[in-house]
């Protein structure tokens, strides 16, 4: 059936295209599951009254960046450089950006 | 038909000169998907948790109230809260215990949390999936804190949060506000902050005003600040993202660059020995547009692919110790697939499009020349 090299390029851009489509289709095919989670975790910010993910632990202004200080890039000394690690990878809250 | 049967002949021929550089092509497509799938899993992770941060925290208190000292938080008196409640437009107005606990056997930071989850009985607590991953911490055993005045303080695990809720919840203990008060030494008539409903949600920035006004050394965050920061938070400009982005399109500048200014003596032969044998200037550059097309849309497409799996089935676990940073307690979570069309579409226009544009610049000016020249060259 496939004969020419042109057949198995085809044919690999269409597997490819083909993993593509069926990820944007996973997005459907999970959704009951993902729903049931995302209820789960919207109810526990409701009940808890939660303001932030819990996504850094190692310091209290990325483990809450909404409820940071508003001197929080600062908070050991006025020319203080960042040390955790998780703070470069997060970007300063926008209180703190806007100020 | 027939211009169809010339494409792919000339993608025939294209693949078969591509299979005689073999090592060199394998090796391009290689780094090239490798950009492609570092790119496309910082997208696509990033995308997803703003995503998901933005839907659940839709949920959270309308308003807090911080009370700040010296530029830091301070507890804040439980008198405040009245006058909130007295404030046109406020439902609700409920004082919140909440703080931060180093576990130093462990080296772990913990969030405390006042709550009336089901047990509610003093000297029980609820503990989140991270917590007893970390303590290895099972229903009904027994953990110690030391407390402020250093006595010890042990509370019984009542049960677990669901691993569902561990985007929220990894780090959580909730306690009583007894308990609370007794590790933490907060005193009776303070509370941390004050969470604040509001009747009319648009009426927030208006209530927000008249708390600064009322109590001028407060700080209230309203949920619209929340949800903004979680927008940015993982902006493309911020920290490491932007040096990895950078690096990449470095990495792309000087691929392109290298691509542009010149081809191999073997490939300028290559185009000599095809004009020589009647070729049109047009056949070469549309080979060589095929040649460009092939090794980029199949790198782009693999990067996409390996990059999604990456994320969305194998929890990103390339990124985790990036991730973790220099947190002991890291919550273990699968985030829910999320891609915006624009995205890859930019990420497209980035990789596919200038690769191919310089693949066929230098051939086109090879092959504008006379062949007998080009294969002297």
């Amino acid at each position: 059936m496939f004969t020419r090299k042109s057949d198995f390029f085809f044919l690999f851009i269409a597997v490819n295209l083909c993993a593509l489509l069926l990820f944007f289709l996973h997005d459907v095919v999970v959704h009951g599951n993902v729903q049931t989670s995302l209820r789960e975790k919207s109810e526990m910010v409701e009940r808890l009254g939660l303001t932030d993910l819990c996504l850094f632990t190692d310091a209290r202004y990325t483990r809450h960046p909404a409820m940071a200080d508003l001197n929080t890039p600062f908070q050991d000394h006025p020319t203080a450089l960042e040390h955790f690690p998780s703070g470069t990878l997060e970007g300063p809250p926008l209180h703190l950006r806007s100020k | 038909m027939r211009l169809l049967n010339r494409q792919r002949n000339i993608i025939d021929f294209t693949l078969s000169s591509l299979l005689r550089r073999k090592r060199k092509n394998t090796a391009l497509v290689l780094v090239y998907t490798l950009v492609v799938f570092g790119l496309a899993s910082v997208i696509f992770s990033t995308q997803a948790l703003k995503h998901e941060a933005c839907s659940i925290l839709q949920k959270s208190p309308e308003v807090v109230i911080q009370r700040v000292v010296a530029g830091r938080q301070e507890l804040i008196p439980a008198s405040y809260i009245d006058k909130v409640k007295d404030i046109r437009g406020v439902q609700s107005a409920q004082g919140r215990f909440w703080g931060y606990y180093y576990d130093s056997t462990v080296g772990a930071n913990y969030t405390l949390m006042v709550s009336n989850e089901p047990s509610g009985a003093e000297g029980s607590m609820v503990i989140g999936k991270g917590v007893a991953r970390t303590l290895h911490a099972e229903k009904g055993d027994i953990v110690p804190f030391r407390a402020y005045d250093g006595s010890i303080v042990t509370l019984q695990v009542g049960y677990i949060l669901s691993v569902q809720s561990e985007l929220v919840s990894s780090d959580l203990v909730l306690l009583t506000e007894n308990d609370f008060r007794q590790i933490t030494g907060v005193p009776k008539g303070a509370f941390t902050d004050i969470a604040v409903m509001a009747r009319n949600p648009k009426e927030l920035t208006i209530i927000a005003e008249k708390i600064r006004r009322l109590f001028p050394d407060t700080r209230p965050i309203i949920k619209d600040d929340i949800l903004r920061t979680y927008e940015t938070i993982f902006d493309w400009r911020g920290g490491i993202l932007l040096v990895i982005l950078a690096g990449a399109m470095l990495a792309f500048v000087i691929l392109a660059w290298d691509k542009a200014s010149g081809l191999s003596s073997e490939e300028r032969k290559e185009i000599g020995i095809l004009k020589g044998i009647g070729w049109e200037t047009s056949d070469v550059i549309l080979m060589k547009f095929w040649e460009g097309v092939v090794i980029s849309l199949s790198s782009f497409l693999l990067g996409c692919v390996f990059a999604y799996v990456h994320i969305f089935f194998a929890s990103s676990a390339l990124f985790e110790p990036v991730l973790k940073g220099w947190s002991v307690l890291y919550p273990q979570f699968r985030l829910k697939p999320y891609i915006d069309p624009l995205q890859i579409a930019t990420l497209f226009s980035l990789t596919v499009i200038p690769y191919t544009v310089a693949t066929i610049i230098p051939s086109w000016r090879a092959a504008t020349m006379d062949p007998d020249s080009v294969m002297r060259l």
